[in-house]
């Protein structure tokens, strides 16, 4: 998928003047932040839960290559073939061999966010495959000709009358308005897909190492389908997301549904190990691993790697007040809210994605229900401190703050600086004591006013005060 | 009886400029808690501006200026989550390569506190001086909040005033949108985030809207005169609980 976070600031404007996604985003909050904490309390260990999955995804990052080969070799013990993606083109490139080497015409897909990071689908089309995307949200989506604009609810950001029109307009069918109706219609559609596709793509929520599974956690069925009918399974996810032990996801999984859906368990979790047996009544025939790489590598061992412990929850996005206000496609690339303000930049370029890492008030929600604890505003600020090191801010901004930083270090004149610009304010402050207009801080007093100063600051009154 | 606490105040840069009464309340109640206080009086600002603007070289700087001012107190106290915060929890990690020094900001920062922390915890005021009569909301600061777990510390001390009446607003512990700079680089942005702190202020229907950080306050009362609201009051908890509350 193409980065356009550049666009970052112009498409806030357009995001919050947007009444039908504002309304859409304004069921977050009970969908997802109440459900979160209705269930999250069920972890009567929560906060050792959270330090042991932390743990659990460090040991895996600490010693990433021997649990991606021990992973390798059980997979492949147990007839999968694990092939190694360094960059997005080369994952698209493999899948479409495979999808040649079978013969495949069509193929079913269940969600999978490091498909979007390749672009699978546009690729797939082009190698002559037709791709049905068979999750809900997903396959909206495809409909509208859409991105998705939250990792675990793509389709969040729109409403269900969007969806009726949208149904309507590509099934030729007539109008349905009720959401069970509307989950029937798209059950039928997809049905055929299901059973003609030749081929099925899922990501993978955990890869775990000691029995050589892909773990995927799914709430509608559509992630058995597509992994069990069709002959060839072909699933692709990030390196990072390996686990040692099945015992370890039990430990991920207390976790993932709770945070994500405020789910007690999703409705399916299915371990997808090896190809069908002799003996097995359905499952694949043949089933390839893609482990993409994209730039994660680079992660390991620098001050940047808790960002790979991610497991994709969304929590952190779903608490964000950022997040809750612009919806996902502001972000511009696959990844939103404060985990996507990390990954973009580091996985997409720091310089391609100047407002990113700035657009947060590390308010600190996102880390307070991150479930593997990861510290997502010292991260923010750690891209922040790139920013400067390689000249990306604005020399302006440079200005203010070295400027700020040497009145600070010289009290003196700090205090005739402070004196002067709190006796300007104050008279700017006019009768009802409120500056309406500050040129240097437009950012501010255009949707809102300043409340001016006394006139005089602390420091002076309180020597005053001292000398009577 | 026990020996009185030697507090060193940092009135934080803020307040220092924009609102000195709220530096006067945090003496009133420091000292009506039996504490000593004493102002250093060449202090300035704890250096969050750089610091979460990426500019950490300016941020060690003013880290230091400060240990150099307030080392030698026994306890250090600020009418500010965020600033207290990046005393108690980013100091140290600012000096993480100098194991010696970041022992000493560490042995600093276990004795910093955030005022109503202070206040209820450790000097534990029982007679609060205010008398402010009407019903507030209380509007929680992130870094209070998420880095030093303020939130029953004022609630204890306003609880102790008979004539405050609580009426909790929804979402009280969702950021304003303040953010130090974000809102003046992401205005918008920031002034959509002070709206529904607006809404949930308003609906909960009370006299005033307090909290403990001066940024916070300077933003929702920015937004709530913006949009017409020239009733509501926005106090600083310090103000409420001394009793400075008003102008005089």
């Amino acid at each position: 998928m193409q980065n356009t976070s550049i666009n970052f600031k112009r498409q806030v404007t357009i995001k919050l003047a947007d009444v039908r996604l504002q309304d859409a985003l304004s069921r977050l909050q009970t969908r997802f932040v109440e459900g979160r904490s209705a269930v999250i309390g069920e972890i009567h260990d929560l906060q050792e839960t959270r330090n042991a999955a932390a743990e659990i995804r460090d040991r895996v990052l600490n010693d990433l290559e021997h649990w991606l080969l021990h992973f390798e070799r059980q997979a492949t013990a147990r007839g999968a073939i694990v092939h190694w993606a360094e960059t997005g083109e080369e994952a698209n490139r493999i899948v479409a061999e495979i999808a040649a080497q079978h013969g495949v015409r069509s193929a079913s897909k269940s969600k999978s966010m490091v498909s979007e990071e390749c672009g699978l689908n546009d690729a797939l089309e082009q190698a002559g495959v037709k791709v049905t995307e068979t999750d809900l949200g997903e396959y909206i989506l495809q409909l509208a000709r859409e991105a998705p604009s939250h990792i675990v609810a793509p389709v969040v950001h729109k409403n269900k009358e969007e969806i009726s029109d949208l149904f309507a307009d590509k099934h030729r069918l007539p109008r349905k308005s009720g959401i069970a109706e509307l989950c029937r219609e798209a059950r039928e559609v997809l049905r055929p897909a299901f059973l003609n596709a030749d081929m099925g793509i899922s990501g993978g929520n955990f890869l775990v190492a000691e029995t050589g599974s892909v773990l995927i956690v799914t709430n509608e069925g559509n992630g058995r389908l597509v992994t069990t009918l069709p002959r060839v399974h072909v699933a692709i996810t990030g390196i990072e997301k390996v686990v040692p032990t099945l015992e370890d996801v039990t430990t991920l999984l207390r976790l993932l549904p709770r945070s994500a859906t405020g789910q007690s368990i999703t409705n399916y979790v299915s371990v997808l190990t090896g190809v069908k047996a002799k003996e097995d009544q359905d499952g694949p025939e043949h089933f390839h691993i893609i482990l993409l790489d994209n730039g994660r590598s680079s992660l390991i061992g620098g001050e940047m790697q808790e960002m790979l412990r991610c497991i994709r929850c969304g929590a952190c996005m779903n608490h964000c007040p950022v997040y809750q206000n612009i919806g996902g496609h502001a972000y511009g690339w696959v990844y939103p809210g404060p985990m996507g303000s990390i990954l973009t930049p580091l996985l997409g370029g720091i310089e391609k994605s100047p407002d990113l890492p700035n657009a947060s008030t590390f308010c600190g929600a996102c880390a307070a229900v991150c479930p593997v604890k990861i510290p997502l505003p010292d991260l923010l600020r750690k891209l922040r401190e790139k920013q400067v090191q390689r000249g990306m801010k604005s020399r302006q901004e440079m200005f203010m703050l070295k400027a700020w930083a040497w009145l600070a270090l010289h009290p003196r004149i700090y205090a005739l600086a402070t004196r002067m610009a709190v006796r300007i304010m104050s008279m700017l402050g006019g009768k009802d004591k409120l500056i309406h207009r500050l040129p240097a801080a437009a950012g501010w007093t255009d949707g809102r006013d300043f409340p001016a100063p006394t006139g005089m600051t602390f420091r002076e009154m309180y020597r005053k005060e001292k000398s009577q | 009886m026990e020996k009185t606490k030697r507090v060193g105040l940092f009135v934080t840069c803020l307040v220092d400029s924009l609102r000195p009464r709220i530096g006067f309340a945090a003496i009133k109640l420091l000292e009506a808690a039996g504490c000593e206080v004493a102002v250093p009086e060449q202090q300035t600002c704890c250096g969050q501006p750089g610091y979460n603007s990426g500019d950490r070289k300016s941020a060690e700087e003013l880290a230091l200026k400060f240990l150099g001012e307030f080392e030698a107190f026994e306890y250090v106290v600020l009418p500010s989550g965020s600033c207290a915060g990046m005393i108690r929890v980013h100091y140290p990690d600012l000096f993480r390569n100098d194991p010696a020094l970041q022992e000493r900001f560490a042995a600093l920062g276990q004795r910093t506190y955030e005022l109503t922390d202070f206040l209820a915890n450790v000097a534990k005021l029982e007679d609060v001086p205010g008398n402010f009569k009407g019903s507030l909301t209380y509007h929680d600061s992130c870094s209070g909040l998420r880095e030093l777990a303020v939130y029953t510390q004022p609630r204890s001390l306003l609880a102790k005033m008979p004539g405050v009446e609580l009426r909790e607003m929804v979402e009280s512990t969702t950021c304003c949108g303040f953010g130090g700079t974000f809102s003046i680089k992401y205005g918008e942005l920031s002034a959509r985030m002070s709206d529904n702190k607006c809404r949930h202020i308003a609906a909960a229907h009370a006299g005033a809207v307090v909290c403990g950080d001066l940024g916070c306050l300077l933003n929702i009362e920015g937004r709530l005169r913006r949009t017409g609201d020239h009733t509501t009051g926005v106090l600083h908890v310090a103000e409420v609980l001394a009793g400075l509350d008003k102008d005089e």
